[in-house]
C-alpha cells in the first residue's frame, strides 16, 4: 500500500513553480470464472495499474488555471514521467479559469470504512471455481421448466488507491468486492424467458447464490406466456432492482456540476417540492452496507451524508470542488472517477431511498389493479435527465385484485421524472443493498403511461 | 503506419510454448498498444484535454471447452510468461507434460489502410480551433440554445495477435470522433441534441465534414424539441429516415444473430437457418471492410481478415457472425466477428458495420403514401433479450406523420418490438442509404460499430409515449 503512495508523493514533489499536481495511482487484480454446462467456460485472472495526473498551471492573478490530464495503464516509471509531460503539454492548451482548482483539506473528519475481505486472496480458486459450477448446475435443477442457464459467474477485484496532491492531499483506500451471478432462461413449448439473479459482497463468504439462483428462477419463469398488455394509464410497482436504476437516473440530474451547466431539471429548484412528501432521498457513502461506501472521495475528501432531498422538498446538490466553486459553494465530498484514466466530476455514490413501512405485498393489496415492473430496458435511450422525459421498454406482471396476476411483455412504461416523483404513493420497507449507485425497494408510481397494444 | 512489431517472434514463440505447457488445443498472445487523445469544450471553456496510454498483452489458453485467460500491463518476456502460466492453469488437467508445439508463422497479415494525418501529427491548437468553430455555430443556430458541449477524441490502436495455429497478424486501427450536445431551453422545459461524426481515419476526416454542419445539426435537434408535444402511446406506423442510426437491425436481429447467443440456444434465432425471419425486403450484410466506417479493421482481435457476410437474404437468414470459439465448434472459419475491448478482454463474437442494403423506393414517397404514423429522423441507443427477441429503440427527433406530411415533432420515447414480427413488417425501403457510427456494448465490452439503412417503414411498432 505504501509503495503507491510513495510513488504518488514522488510525482507530486516533480511539481514546479506555479503548477498545482494531482496523482491518482490504484493497482488491482481481479479473478473471473464463467461456468456452463457442467463445465469451466473460462477463467479470468489479471493485475493491472495505472496512473491519472492532473496539472494545473497558474495564470496570471485573475485569470485562474489551466486544466491537464493524462493517464497511462502502467506504473513503470518511464511511463509515469511520459503521463506527467503529457498532462504539463496538456494544460497549456486549456482555457484559464478561475473556477479550476485542486481539492483542499476541508477539515471533514473522515469515516474510516473498512471495505476490505481477505477472502477474496485467501480462499482458493478451486473454491471460487466450485461456486459457480454450484450455482450453475442448481439453478438447472431448480425447476423443470429451466432449459438453459447461458452463464453462471463468480468474480471478485481487490483495488488499491492512492491519491496526492500539492494541495496537501493524502488519501489512501483499498476495497474488495466479490459477485455471483446467474443467467436463467425458462421454456415452456415455443416460449422462452430470462431471468438474471446475482449477489454481492465484500467475500466470497459475504455470497449468497442461494438467493441469486431463485432469483434468477423466480423471474425467469414467472414470465412464461407473457403477452403485450392494453395501452391505458395506470399505477406501476416497481421492483426494488428497477428502482436502484431509476435513483441512478435521477441521481445524474442531482449532480452539481449538471445543474450549474444548465443541464438538470432540477436547476433553480433548491427550496422547492419536488417529490411527494414521503420522498427523503440521502446520499450516504458513510454507510458501510452500501456497494459503494468509501471513505475518501474521488479528490481526496472525506465521503460525508448529504440529505438531497427532504419530505419531497429539494435540499441541495452534489459537489466536487470544482462544480461547488462555480456554484459558489463547497465540495460535498462527492467527486467520483472511473479509474485511473478519468478525471472526477461530481455524483451520487450511495443513494437511499427512506423506506416506507408497507411489504411489498401490502403496496400491491393497496395498488389493487395496475402493473408490477420487474425489469426496464433502454434506461440510456428512453431517459432523459436534462429534459426529463422517461420512457423505458418494461416485463413483469400485471396486477389485479391487489395481486401479482398474469405476465407480461413488450410494453413501454412512460412518463417524465418529474411528474413520478411527484406521483410516488407508496415506497416498501423491503430495502435491498446493489450495486451500482443507489439501494432499491419496492416503489409504486401512480398515473403512468403503460404503452402495449 | 507500423513502426516496430510489439513484441518479437522469438519471444513470441517462447510464451506460446510456456502456455501450452501444459496441455491445450490453442494459445494465443494478443498485444496492444494505444494511444488516445481528447478535448473537451464545455460551457464556452476549453475544459480538459486529456491523453493516455495503454499497453499490454492478454494471453488465451484453449482447453477443450474451457478457456483460461490471463493479461498483463508488462510486455518483457518475462511478463509475458507469467502471464502464459496463469492463463495455462485451466489445461493443467488437460493432456501432462511438455508438449512441443511446431509454430510457423504465415505472412503477416498486416495492412495499411492509411490514415492520412495521424491524430499525433496535428497540432492541439488546431482540434481546439474545431471545437471553437462547432460551439460557435450551435449557439449562433438559435437564441434558445443555451449549452453546448463539444468533444473530439482520436485514438491510435496497434495490435498484434500471433497463435499457436502458426497466424500471426497485425493492424495499426487509427480511429477519429466528434460529437456536438446541445441543451435548448424554452417555455416548456429543456430539451437536448446530439450529433456525431466518427470515422476509422485520420484528421483528414475534417477535410470532408464539416464541423459546422455538425454542430447545426445538433442545436436544430434541441430547437426543434423546444415546441414537441408529447409522443404518441401504443402501435403506430412508424418511418425511419435513412441513415437514422440503423440501430433497429443491431438490435432486432444483429445480437441475436451472434453465434456464441446461438450455440447457447439463448436466441429467438436459433434453428431458423434458411427459414424467412423478415420481410422479402431485407437483406442484411455485416461488413468489417468498409474503409473508414466505424466498425472498419484489418484483421479483428482473433487475427483474421473481416469480410462482406451477408447473414439475411430477401428476408431469409443465411448465416450467423462468428468468433474463432464457435466457429471451431461448428467446424467452420471465423467470419472475422472476433473483437474485443482492449488487451484485458477476452474475444467474443461482436458485430463490425451492420447495414441494411438499399431498395428502390423513393424517401418522400414512402412518407407521403403513410397517412398516419411518426418519422423517426434519429435514433439514439437500444437494447434486445437475445433470448425473447424484444428490443427497445430511442428517438431523439421524431415527427408525427399526418396525410403523407410530417407535422409536430415529438418529444424522446422508447420504441418496443420483437425481432422477427418487426422484421417481418418492414413493407418498403427507400434508395437513400447512409451509416452512422455507434458504440456496441456487450457483456461488459464496448467496440465501435457502424449501422447503416435507407429509409424505410414498418408497418406497426409500440412506441413508447405519453399521449
Amino acid at each position: 500500500m505504501s509503495d503507491l503512495m510513495d510513488l504518488a508523493t514522488s510525482v507530486v514533489a516533480q511539481a514546479q513553480p506555479g503548477e498545482g499536481l494531482e496523482v491518482y495511482v490504484t493497482r488491482g487484480t481481479e479473478n473471473e470464472v464463467r461456468a456452463y454446462d457442467g463445465a469451466v467456460e473460462s477463467l479470468t485472472s489479471a493485475d493491472s495499474s495505472g496512473v491519472g495526473i492532473r496539472i494545473l498551471l497558474e495564470g496570471q492573478p485573475g485569470d485562474g488555471s489551466r486544466l491537464g490530464f493524462a493517464w497511462a495503464g502502467s506504473l513503470d516509471p518511464a511511463v509515469v514521467q511520459a503521463a506527467l509531460s503529457d498532462a504539463r503539454d496538456n494544460a497549456r492548451y486549456a482555457t484559464p479559469d478561475p473556477d479550476v482548482v485542486l481539492a483542499e483539506p476541508d477539515g471533514e473528519l473522515a469515516v474510516e470504512q473498512d471495505l476490505w475481505d481477505d477472502g477474496v486472496f485467501t480462499t482458493p480458486m478451486d473454491e471460487k471455481i466450485a461456486l459457480a459450477l454450484e450455482l450453475e448446475r442448481a439453478t438447472r435443477g431448480a425447476d423443470p421448466r429451466v432449459r438453459q442457464v447461458s452463464s453462471a459467474d463468480y468474480s471478485d477485484a481487490r483495488v488499491e488507491v492512492a491519491l496526492a496532491s500539492t494541495t496537501g492531499i493524502r488519501s489512501s483506500t483499498r476495497r474488495t468486492t466479490a459477485f455471483v451471478s446467474v443467467d436463467a432462461i425458462a421454456g415452456e413449448g415455443a416460449d422462452s424467458q430470462t431471468g438474471t439473479g446475482f449477489s454481492v459482497g465484500r467475500g466470497p463468504a459475504q455470497l449468497n447464490p442461494e438467493e441469486a439462483m431463485a432469483d434468477a428462477v423466480l423471474r425467469s419463469t414467472r414470465l412464461l406466456g407473457a403477452q403485450k398488455a392494453r395501452s391505458g394509464r395506470c399505477t406501476v410497482v416497481f421492483d426494488p432492482r428497477v428502482v436502484s436504476t431509476l435513483l441512478s437516473v435521477v441521481a445524474s440530474a442531482l449532480s452539481g456540476e449538471a445543474v450549474v451547466k444548465g443541464r438538470s431539471f432540477f436547476a433553480g429548484r433548491i427550496g422547492e417540492s419536488v417529490a411527494g412528501t414521503a420522498v427523503t432521498l440521502i446520499d450516504d457513502p458513510t454507510d458501510a452496507r452500501a456497494f459503494n461506501a468509501a471513505t475518501y472521495d474521488g479528490e481526496g475528501l472525506a465521503c460525508r451524508r448529504n440529505i438531497l432531498i427532504s419530505d419531497g422538498m429539494l435540499r441541495m446538490f452534489v459537489y466536487d470542488t470544482v462544480a461547488a466553486r462555480r456554484a459558489q459553494t463547497r465540495s460535498t465530498g462527492s467527486a467520483v472517477r472511473g479509474g485511473f484514466a478519468g478525471t472526477p466530476s461530481a455524483g451520487c455514490r450511495a443513494l437511499v431511498l427512506s423506506p416506507g413501512s408497507k411489504t411489498a405485498e401490502e403496496i400491491l393489496a393497496e395498488v389493487g389493479e395496475g402493473l408490477y415492473v420487474q425489469s426496464v430496458t433502454g434506461i440510456h435511450s428512453g431517459v432523459n435527465p436534462v429534459s426529463g422525459d422517461f420512457s423505458v421498454g418494461a416485463e413483469g406482471l400485471m396486477i389485479h385484485g391487489g395481486t401479482l396476476a398474469e405476465p407480461v411483455r413488450e410494453v413501454t412504461v412512460a412518463s417524465t421524472l418529474q411528474r413520478m416523483l411527484q406521483s410516488v404513493v407508496a415506497i416498501g420497507n423491503d430495502l435491498r443493498w446493489l450495486p451500482g449507485v443507489a439501494a432499491g425497494q419496492t416503489l409504486a408510481i401512480a398515473d403512468m403511461q403503460l404503452s402495449g397494444d | 503506419m507500423t513502426d516496430t512489431s510489439l513484441i518479437e517472434p522469438d519471444v513470441l514463440y517462447n510464451v506460446l510454448g510456456a502456455a501450452l505447457a501444459h496441455g491445450g488445443d490453442m494459445a494465443e498472445v494478443f498485444a496492444e498498444d494505444s494511444m488516445s487523445a481528447s478535448a473537451m469544450l464545455d460551457d464556452r471553456r476549453v475544459e480538459e484535454l486529456s491523453s493516455g496510454r495503454s499497453r499490454g498483452a492478454g494471453i488465451r489458453v484453449v482447453a477443450g471447452e474451457t478457456t483460461g485467460f490471463a493479461h498483463t500491463s508488462d510486455l518483457s518476456e518475462a511478463g509475458l510468461l507469467a502471464a502464459a502460466a496463469a492463463a495455462a492453469s485451466v489445461a493443467r488437467d488437460g493432456g501432462g507434460g511438455v508438449r512441443t508445439v511446431a509454430l510457423s508463422f504465415g505472412p503477416r497479415a498486416s495492412h495499411d489502410r492509411g490514415a492520412k494525418t495521424l491524430p499525433s501529427s496535428v497540432p492541439k491548437s488546431t482540434k481546439l480551433d474545431l471545437l471553437t468553430r462547432a460551439d460557435q455555430a450551435a449557439r449562433a443556430t438559435g437564441g434558445s440554445i443555451s449549452q453546448v458541449q463539444v468533444g473530439c477524441g482520436d485514438s491510435r490502436r496497434r495490435i498484434l495477435i500471433a497463435n499457436s495455429d502458426g497466424l500471426l497478424a497485425e493492424d495499426d486501427q487509427v480511429r477519429t470522433r466528434f460529437n456536438v450536445m446541445c441543451v435548448a431551453n424554452g417555455d416548456t422545459g429543456m430539451q437536448t441534441g446530439y450529433e456525431s461524426l466518427a470515422r476509422t481515419e485520420g484528421y483528414e476526416i475534417f477535410e470532408r465534414f464539416n464541423v459546422e454542419d455538425i454542430a447545426r445539426t445538433a442545436a436544430k435537434r434541441a430547437l426543434a424539441k423546444l415546441s414537441a408535444r408529447p409522443a404518441p402511446s401504443g402501435e403506430v406506423p412508424i418511418v425511419l429516415a435513412g441513415g437514422s442510426g440503423g440501430i433497429l437491425f443491431h438490435e432486432a436481429c444483429g445480437h441475436g444473430l451472434e453465434a456464441d447467443h446461438i450455440v447457447k440456444d439463448a436466441s429467438v434465432y436459433t434453428g431458423q437457418m434458411g427459414k424467412l425471419v423478415a420481410s422479402p425486403l431485407v437483406t442484411l450484410v455485416d461488413d468489417g471492410t468498409v474503409l473508414g466506417e466505424w466498425g472498419n479493421f484489418a484483421v479483428d482481435d482473433e487475427g483474421h481478415a473481416p469480410a462482406r457476410n451477408v447473414l439475411i437474404e430477401n428476408g431469409v437468414l443465411t448465416d450467423y457472425m462468428w468468433d474463432w470459439l464457435r466457429a471451431r465448434k461448428e467446424g467452420r472459419a471465423s467470419s472475422g466477428n472476433g473483437r474485443r475491448q482492449s488487451y484485458q478482454h477476452l474475444p467474443m463474437v461482436r458485430m463490425t458495420n451492420t447495414y441494411l442494403l438499399a431498395g428502390h423506393e423513393n424517401a418522400a414517397e414512402i412518407v407521403a403514401q403513410t397517412p398516419s404514423g411518426v418519422y423517426v429522423s434519429k435514433l439514439g441507443g437500444g437494447q434486445v433479450n437475445t433470448t425473447t427477441g424484444d428490443f427497445v429503440f430511442g428517438t431523439t427527433e421524431a415527427y408525427l406523420i399526418e396525410d403523407g406530411h410530417l407535422t409536430e415533432p415529438l418529444r424522446d420515447a422508447n420504441l418496443i418490438g420483437n425481432g422477427p414480427e418487426v422484421l417481418r413488417r418492414i413493407d418498403a425501403v427507400a434508395d437513400d442509404f447512409d451509416m452512422t457510427p455507434g458504440t456496441c456494448g456487450k457483456d461488459g465490452q464496448s467496440v465501435p460499430v457502424g449501422c447503416g439503412q435507407a429509409t424505410l417503414r414498418i408497418t406497426g411498432v409500440t412506441l413508447g409515449g405519453t399521449a
